[in-house]
């Protein structure tokens, strides 16, 4: 008997929006100038929390943080996509995701300064808090998206994680389930290189990880993730198949963590200066700004007004976030159950 | 009202449960049209073909589902087919369920139930006796509720489902079918948190739950014993242990589980600390062997015995 091939996948990169601003307007996404801008000037917010973030770490004034540096297009172009009913689970390097979805900033900041009441999300948003431990909180949207499923509406649920996350059993798991029960369900790997230390070709033999999306029955595509254009429409594509019944999608990013890998990290200890800079030519913002600028909607007046309005609103955040005060220490029990606990009633009378 | 075994009347709290809410679902390995590795979902899946589903074998994956099914609104219960099986969960247990509400202080929520079966008594492989409970009550933001008696069972479970928080709900897969009793049809729920005095007594309080319910009321004959089922494990009736312990100043704790770091230690530290001065004797405790469990043919030997208890019931009485 010979042998058959009985199965067969190919894997797509999507790079729209190339490193000189120029894009392939065969399959350029339907975004208006207006859409152009506000991505735009979501990247330079975005940008200006981050260095305002790794500022106040640096002073003392917040916790350890986790960068964006680089990534910005990853998740603002997927974020822009999303849907206000859609549900959002993020890891922990997703601030992005977050102010592009509107999260207040100020809460932002309230929470790497190690305060929970920054990750109350506000109820007109679906975005689950930071999800600190790696990759197992990728069954969660496949909950939420079965939940969405059974309750017969129109909701997808997209799922934030890296290289590294990609590395554990609850991806494998969550990404089975989502194809066996064809859910609607959207996975983002941000694949910035680095899992800490460990560089992306250790992470996984594989060639990509969009790849691994085929093992469990659906699609999985790559996109160059410092091409917010690439980003949106692969997203906004598998949002809207997920939306139509079409299942799952794996969507692979492929980007460069800039930065460390948090305030408490060190890269030079691990990772070539070189291989930094040769990324530094794919910055996702540059080559928006170069697209914008052939396009007649970009001149240096325009930025630099974008840039003075985030240096401001970012300021008035942080001052609001300062103006909160300390959380009540009450509040270390009180949220541990809807109600207290008989042990609970006492030890909250010794803790005031 | 009938008489029925606890499969049935675990099965009984699920149907009810899914007719009254239609946001209760089922999820688990086998649980649709298998009805369950013990049969306790059987007839469900035809009766509800829309909210109960069969997953792929992958535990840690279904509590993990049934954590965003229940942050996105609904109650869904999950099935691990053995207590073994859940040790693949307590990243999902601990380091998400028992924190999404703190997490998100308060936006979010996650009301699940998670049953397995525990325990000895069914001589199966290896990692299918376990009873781990102890692991769980160390979780804050978890529940652990271990019913005893077909009755309670179906109350209990009923109450683990409305509860705003997730429960681990751990069924002693040796009382499955060993006792019968009068079940109501009628809806009833038994509050979690609080314990039943099983029996009133005055010289020495038994605490225990699950199967060794069973075997210290085998054991207490000549004792004037006040034998309590804690039946919610986390959090615990704290006052009705001391108010029992008050009155019998002896106190002898039953549980298949380990000794070492059991919750048995929990129940005694608590009671040196709030009850010393009441006592007449040292807390004993009678326990599973400082030892892995061992399989069907030395089980038997591994959790305590009626000739244990009785030990120990005299300790306390002659200390």
């Amino acid at each position: 008997m010979p042998e058959n091939i009985i199965e067969k996948f190919e894997i797509k990169h999507l790079q729209i929006l190339d490193e000189k601003g120029n894009a392939d307007t065969a399959i350029l996404p339907n975004l208006s100038d207006n859409d152009l801008k506000k991505l735009f000037e979501l990247l330079i917010l975005s940008r200006q929390f981050d260095q305002r973030a790794l500022q106040l770490h640096a002073e003392g004034r917040l916790g350890t943080y986790a960068s964006i540096l680089g990534q910005e297009a990853s998740q603002i172009g997927s974020a822009y996509a999303l849907e206000k009913t859609d549900w959002v689970f993020p890891s922990f390097r997703e601030m992005g995701v977050y102010i592009t979805l509107g999260y207040p900033i100020w809460m932002l900041f309230q929470y790497w300064t190690g305060d929970e009441r920054g990750m109350k999300t506000p109820d007109d948003l679906n975005i689950f808090p930071v999800s600190v431990p790696v990759g197992t909180h990728t069954p969660h949207a496949v909950g939420a998206a079965f939940a969405a499923k059974i309750k017969g509406h129109k909701t997808a649920a997209l799922s934030y994680f890296g290289d590294g996350g990609s590395s554990k059993g609850d991806f494998h798991e969550g990404l089975n389930i989502a194809g066996v029960h064809k859910l609607p369900v959207v996975f983002i790997c941000q694949n910035n290189q680095w899992a800490i230390s460990l560089p992306r070709e250790k992470q996984t033999a594989s060639k990509t990880i969009a790849q691994k999306a085929y093992s469990y029955g659906f699609e999985g595509i790559q996109v160059d993730g410092n091409d917010i254009f690439a980003v949106y429409k692969a997203t906004k594509d598998a949002l809207e198949k997920a939306k139509a019944g079409g299942g799952p999608t794996l969507i692979e990013c492929f980007t460069y963590r800039m930065s460390d890998h948090t305030t408490a990290d060190d890269a030079s200890r691990y990772r070539p200066k070189e291989d930094v800079e040769t990324w530094k030519d794919k910055d996702p913002l540059l080559r928006l700004k170069l697209y914008m600028q052939k396009k007649g909607i970009w001149t240096q007046s325009y930025e630099d007004d974008v840039k003075k309005k985030a240096t401001e609103f970012v300021d008035s955040e942080i001052k609001k976030e300062e103006a909160a005060g300390l959380p009540d220490s009450k509040d270390i029990i009180n949220y541990t159950y809807k109600d207290l606990t008989q042990r609970q009633k006492k030890e909250i009378k010794e803790i005031a | 009202m009938a008489r029925i075994n606890m499969v049935q009347a675990i099965n009984l709290a699920l149907g009810q449960e899914m007719e009254r809410d239609k946001d209760v679902v089922l999820i688990g390995e086998d649980v649709g049209k298998d009805g369950g590795v013990f049969r306790i979902t059987e007839g469900l899946v035809e009766k509800f073909p829309d909210r109960i589903f069969d997953t792929p074998l992958a535990e840690s994956g279904i509590v993990g589902t049934a954590i965003g099914m229940a942050a996105y609104g609904l109650k869904p219960v999950a099935e691990i087919q053995f207590m073994g099986f859940i040790y693949a969960c307590v990243e999902q247990l601990l380091s998400h369920a028992s924190r999404i509400r703190s997490r998100s202080r308060g936006r979010y929520s996650c009301p699940m139930v998670v049953r397995t079966p525990y325990g000895i008594g069914i001589k199966p492989p290896e990692l299918h006796s376990e009873s781990t409970e102890a692991l769980f009550c160390h979780m804050p933001g978890i529940k652990v509720v271990v019913p005893s008696s077909p009755y309670n069972a179906k109350g209990l479970l009923v109450s683990a489902i409305r509860d705003p928080d997730p429960v681990v709900f751990l069924e002693p897969t040796r009382l499955y079918r060993l006792i019968k009793e009068e079940v109501p049809e009628a809806e009833y729920a038994i509050p979690l948190g609080k314990a039943n005095v099983v029996q009133e007594g005055t010289d020495v309080t038994v605490l225990a739950w699950g199967s060794m319910l069973h075997r210290v009321l085998e054991s207490i004959e000549g004792f004037d014993a006040e034998v309590i089922d804690l039946m919610c494990l986390s959090p615990y009736d704290e006052e009705t242990i001391l108010n029992s312990v008050k009155k019998t100043g002896r106190v002898v704790i039953v549980h298949e589980a380990t000794r070492r770091c059991g919750f048995g230690a929990e129940l005694s530290a608590f009671i040196a600390e709030e009850a010393m001065l009441h006592l007449k004797s040292p807390v004993v405790r009678v326990a599973g062997l400082d030892a892995v469990i061992p399989m069907a043919r030395l089980e038997d030997y591994y959790a305590p015995s009626k000739e244990r208890i009785i030990k120990a019931l005299n300790k306390v009485m002659e200390y």
